[in-house]
């Protein structure tokens, strides 16, 4: 076995995969809602241990993935304004808009920073009173926190040169989504843990009722997720279809609270549109009235936009689980992390990112999977 | 931006108005927001998002957790990524 040797506790791994081996008589699918679950397990092979009757199928839980090109280029038009201080995470830098990049427009001249948290960008606004900065504030509901709080400190300090351009999606409407579509395969969800730690796990038992689909809070690491995986496959073969929390050391039922009331006081549900994906009905986060002052598309009128999204990149697919990455004609040819032509091939988060770097490069279907 | 590595609460300010901490996760420190948890203390375990602490960990999960990344690289590279993104 190539992969089991190098868990840290083999042994418990050896005894889940036996548990899921000795449970399962037919194939599932299973989606792992998270890119950051992805990324796990590619790169500790979890999808090649796993018996064959497991399909794992990537989710769009990517936040630099799914945010839309029509943001992306106006972020690019944003950051390309000389009075701008373009402030975002590091992963987007490299996502490509219609025509260009954040790297592209800081290397001809605008002032693009990477910070590490959005308070960063606060201070910035705070010692550069003759600046406009600008955060770009994308992410699930684990990010929003962050986000929000920002914006709260800056209105708390009476900053007036300081906004945010708002791209906010939601995990539990993406799931409907999915569910709902006519193409839909998923038969049971690992549930980002991190994204539950600050919402809890509330939101989810009204999907697990309306889809009869089991959903299974899980965990991060290779042995979160095997454990995720063995609940999720234990209630498919029961018949059952509940809400269960595999990762209870980090996510309370009721998540954060403190966190919860700040996303209330400053956000509101609205219709979002996923790059590749297409518009999600109440799926994601805006700034309330009484913040709106601090709406980056408020304050910079950047036009009508013409988006073109690369002719060659099915990421739209590989979000939605219908094609893996190898699959994709341009994966590891034209595209690739130095090359990206989608944003899933961009982000650390990104399904076709993860297969690059851990060397998936034979299409699902001819890989000797290891027993 | 998203894997969430547990930190140990090592001091807790105030920083105009916000709850701020540092926060060491084995060796490196980071300045986090602790608004989220009124309640963590110095000595708690927290996993941190983005500079903002979302969730309080027991001890010993914690340092399990920590243990697990150490022992699979994802540490050092978790953090010189968040330290490079940061500097770039
Ligand atoms: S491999 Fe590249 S071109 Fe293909 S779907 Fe992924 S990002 Fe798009």
């Amino acid at each position: 076995m190539k992969y089991l040797d190098e868990f840290r506790n083999p042994e418990v791994a050896a005894r889940l995969l036996e548990e899921i081996r000795r449970v399962i008589t037919r194939p599932w699918a299973i989606m792992e809602v998270c890119g950051g679950q992805t990324h796990s397990i590619i790169r500790n092979g979890i999808d090649q241990l796993l018996p064959p009757e497991i399909e794992l199928i990537h989710g769009p839980g990517c936040p630099v993935c799914v945010t839309p090109l029509e943001i992306i280029d106006k972020a690019l038009a944003i950051a390309a304004r000389p009075e701008v201080t373009f402030c975002s995470f590091g992963d987007m830098l490299r996502v490509p808009g219609s025509n260009s990049d954040l790297f592209q427009v800081k290397s001809s001249g605008g002032d693009v920073r990477i910070v590490y948290s959005p308070l960063d960008a606060v201070r910035l606004a705070q010692q550069r009173p003759d600046r406009e900065v600008v955060f770009f504030g994308i992410g699930f509901e684990t990010t929003a926190p962050a986000n929000a709080m920002a914006v709260v400190q800056a209105e708390r300090l009476g900053l007036t040169n300081f906004s945010m351009l708002v791209s906010h999606v939601l995990v539990p409407p993406a799931i409907s989504a999915i569910m709902e579509s006519p193409r839909n395969r998923v038969q049971a969800f690992l549930a980002a843990g991190h994204v539950c730690s600050v919402m809890g796990t509330w939101q989810y038992g009204p999907l697990v009722e309306r889809y009869g689909v089991p959903i299974v809070v899980t965990g991060f690491e290779p042995l979160d997720i095997l454990e995720g995986i063995r609940r999720a496959v234990t209630q498919l073969e029961a018949g059952r279809a509940e809400l269960e929390n595999a990762y209870p050391r980090a996510v309370r039922p009721e998540g954060n609270q403190p966190a919860q009331a700040v996303l209330e006081q400053v956000f509101e549900v609205t219709d979002r549109t996923w790059r590749g994906i297409g518009m999600i009905p109440q799926s994601g986060w805006r700034l309330r009235e009484r913040y709106r002052r601090f709406d980056a598309e408020a304050r910079f009128e950047v036009g009508h936009i013409n988006t073109a999204e690369s002719p060659l990149c099915r990421s739209g697919e590989v979000l939605q689980g219908l094609l893996k990455p190898n699959q994709c004609p341009a994966f590891g040819k034209q595209c690739t992390p130095r090359t990206p032509l989608g944003a899933t091939m961009v982000s650390s988060e990104g399904a076709c990112a993860a297969y690059y770097q851990y060397g998936r490069f034979i299409p699902a279907g001819d890989v000797e999977v290891a027993r | 931006m998203c894997l969430g590595i547990p930190g140990r609460v090592i001091a807790i300010s105030d920083v105009d108005g916000v709850r701020m901490g540092k926060v060491d996760f084995d060796g490196i420190v980071k300045d986090v927001c602790l608004s989220y948890l009124p309640d963590i203390q110095v000595g708690d375990y927290t996993i941190v998002h983005v500079g903002f602490a979302i969730t309080q960990l027991d001890e010993q999960s914690a340092k399990e957790t920590l243990a697990l990344f150490h022992e699979l690289g994802m540490l050092e590279e978790e953090l010189r990524q968040d330290d490079e993104e940061a500097t770039a």
